[in-house]
């Protein structure tokens, strides 16, 4: 017997191997129980295997993606990089459409307040030449541009008009050292002429040594020069040295503080202005309407003819038309007499036949007691202009009207303006569209 | 162990050398085997005609040249196979125990370091291995399943193919003497 099964001893193995597994099949089929040990055993040695093998595939997987098949993410970078050049070039041109309007803006509401006759002009060319800083702008004669008319942004002045054709003119920069205009310091109201230089910044000549002038001061056109009216802002001092005889002053012209501008303002009839005491301020500021005018009390007299005869600058009311005053008193006295007597005071003009004069005699009151206490023996002419009391007007035409400008007409004696610098009009006159030549 | 030149029969016992290999080799190999057989198909679908499992048993009896440890190897191969697939215990057991006894026993009269003959065997194996078990789903399990030859035989020659490769690789873990 154990011959027999030594002998057939792997065919009886295998016969009971598979009975073994026979029996199982016959139980796991018949049960229809697929849960058994062998398959819990199964699953919970290789689960974890497999999970293993998972994570390290998907880590694999990661790795390769991340690392090594980087030709996805070059192309992708490539791509990014093309989409990033885009956009840049999209921001630039937004910004630039976005700068235009707003210096647009920036224009018109300074063409709005300003009280000078403007005309908006777009700078289309460079002058060619780095000696000569000129440009060009797209108005010419037929748009009304005529030579030496003054070139402004809100910021301040830019330069003049040196040529006009009919479709363009050209400007020449306030940096431009045959460029020269007529200045005046804000603090001090020191006068000068201001210069270019070739460069960036400008100078201001003929300061005397006496004029009282700091860097941080403002320098504004005085419109001695006829071209730019005054009141206009030119630049801030940078800075200051002591000269004989006159001072070196260095400026930094506000007007190209941003470089050359794109648009411009073309002064085509300046108005003078009041030279501010303060720098101009770089923010807006709200400018509330002016108020309505005041009734006119009854009994006032016809003074307002005291006011200039072009009526375009209400002046203010003078303290001697008032009613009440005594100069009033008196000239109603002295009305009444004349109307006593059927006379018109006023009704005819300087060396026209009168008949008679009034009676001042039967006065009910001696007018000189009237004027008693005021230092003056004699009475205001009735119908007289008065002198303004108060300060110049705020704004003075430039050329239309000589008269109540402080700007003398052309060709006449300067001796009424304060301190003129004859240099300032020799250049511009002498000079020509080119300037003035160097002192 | 040395190549037997043109001839494919051993002529003496001495001849065919048991190959011997580590324990963790016997369990570590079949390990892997099922765990490719559940899981690369899962990411790589074409492999899904590999029987990792049927070459690692072949290869085992072949080279151990021992019925008893091949029906073994094929039983516990087998079966662990049955617990990852929806029929019921005992089915791949059966048939891997058959695989790996005859195995064994061709692995004693066969030159089976011959790459020709681990081709004919791998081929022969896995066409025997489909046959019965379809013979099995039929009389036991009474499931319809079709009787194609000329597949098994076409993937039958492809996994003769990725077996004969297995095996010069399974052979760098044999034990050397």
């Amino acid at each position: 017997m154990e011959s027999f099964l030594n002998r057939y001893r792997n065919i009886t193995v295998l016969l009971l191997v598979i009975f073994a597994q026979l029996v199982l099949l016959a139980v796991d089929a018949k049960n229809d129980q697929h849960v058994r040990f062998i398959r819990v055993w199964t699953v919970t040695v290789v689960s974890p295997v497999a999970r293993l093998m998972e994570g390290v595939r998907g880590s694999s997987i990661s790795f390769i993606h991340n690392y090594i098949t980087l030709h996805d993410a070059d192309a992708q970078n490539r791509r990014l990089q093309a989409d990033l050049d885009r956009l840049k070039l999209e921001n630039i041109f937004l910004t630039n459409e976005l700068n235009t309007a707003d210096r647009a803006k920036a224009l018109q509401l300074f063409q709005q307040r300003t009280q000078s006759k403007t005309l908006a002009a777009s700078v289309f060319s460079m002058g060619i030449g780095s000696s000569r800083k000129v440009v060009y702008v797209d108005r010419g004669s037929t748009s009304g541009v005529m030579r030496e008319m003054a070139v402004v942004i809100p910021d301040g002045i830019i330069g003049k008009v040196t040529a006009v054709y009919p479709t363009a003119s050209e400007v020449l920069l306030i940096t431009d050292p045959m460029f020269a205009a007529g200045v005046v310091s804000g603090k001090t109201h020191a006068h000068g002429t201001l210069k270019g230089t070739g460069t960036s910044l400008c100078k201001v000549d003929f300061v005397a040594f006496e004029d009282k002038v700091e860097p941080g001061d403002w320098f504004y056109t005085s419109g001695d020069d006829r071209i730019f009216p005054r009141g206009m802002p030119v630049g801030v001092v940078k800075s200051v040295k002591p000269g004989q005889p006159y001072r070196e002053i260095t400026l930094d012209p506000s007007g190209m503080a941003r470089g050359s501008p794109d648009d411009v303002l073309i002064v085509v009839e300046g108005v003078h202005q009041e030279i501010p005491d303060t720098p101009p301020a770089n923010q807006q500021v709200y400018l509330a309407p002016p108020p309505p005018p005041l009734a006119e009390p009854a009994g006032t007299s016809t003074d307002t003819a005291a006011a200039p005869a072009d009526g375009s600058v209400p002046p203010a009311a003078p303290a001697h038309s008032a009613p009440g005053t005594e100069a009033d008193k008196a000239r109603a006295m002295y009305q009444k007499a004349a109307e006593s007597e059927d006379i018109v005071l006023g009704g005819g003009a300087a060396g026209t036949d009168i008949k008679r004069p009034p009676d001042f005699t039967k006065l009910p009151v001696d007018p000189r007691t009237v004027a008693q206490g005021r230092g003056s023996a004699v009475p205001p002419a009735p119908a007289a202009p008065a002198q303004p009391v108060a300060p110049a007007p705020a704004v003075a035409p430039l050329q239309k009207k000589s008269t109540g400008s402080p700007i003398p007409a052309k060709g006449t004696a300067s001796k009424d303006l304060k301190m003129p610098p004859d240099a300032v009009r020799r250049a511009n006159q002498a000079g020509g569209p080119g300037g003035m030549p160097q002192p | 162990m040395t190549y037997s030149g043109g001839r494919m029969l051993l002529s003496s016992q001495r001849e065919g050398q048991v190959s011997r290999f580590n324990v963790w080799v016997a369990i570590l190999v079949p390990l892997a085997a099922l765990l490719f057989q559940i899981y690369v198909p899962l990411f790589f679908r074409f492999l899904n005609f590999l029987e990792m499992p049927l070459l690692v048993v072949v290869y085992l009896g072949l080279m151990r040249r021992n019925p008893i440890s091949g029906l073994l190897v094929g039983a516990a191969v087998g079966l662990a196979q049955d617990a990852w697939s929806k029929n019921p215990l005992g089915m791949f057991g059966i048939t891997k125990t058959l695989v790996g006894y005859f195995a064994a026993s061709i692995g004693m009269k066969l030159d089976v370091d011959n790459v020709l003959i681990r081709f004919i065997l791998a081929f022969f194996f896995y066409v025997f291995h489909q046959a019965f078990y379809w013979v099995m789903e039929h009389a036991l399990l009474s499931q319809q399943s079709p009787f194609d030859l000329p597949g098994w035989l076409g993937l039958g020659l492809l996994n003769a193919l990725v077996g004969v490769a297995l095996f010069h690789f399974l052979d760098k873990l044999r034990v050397t003497a």
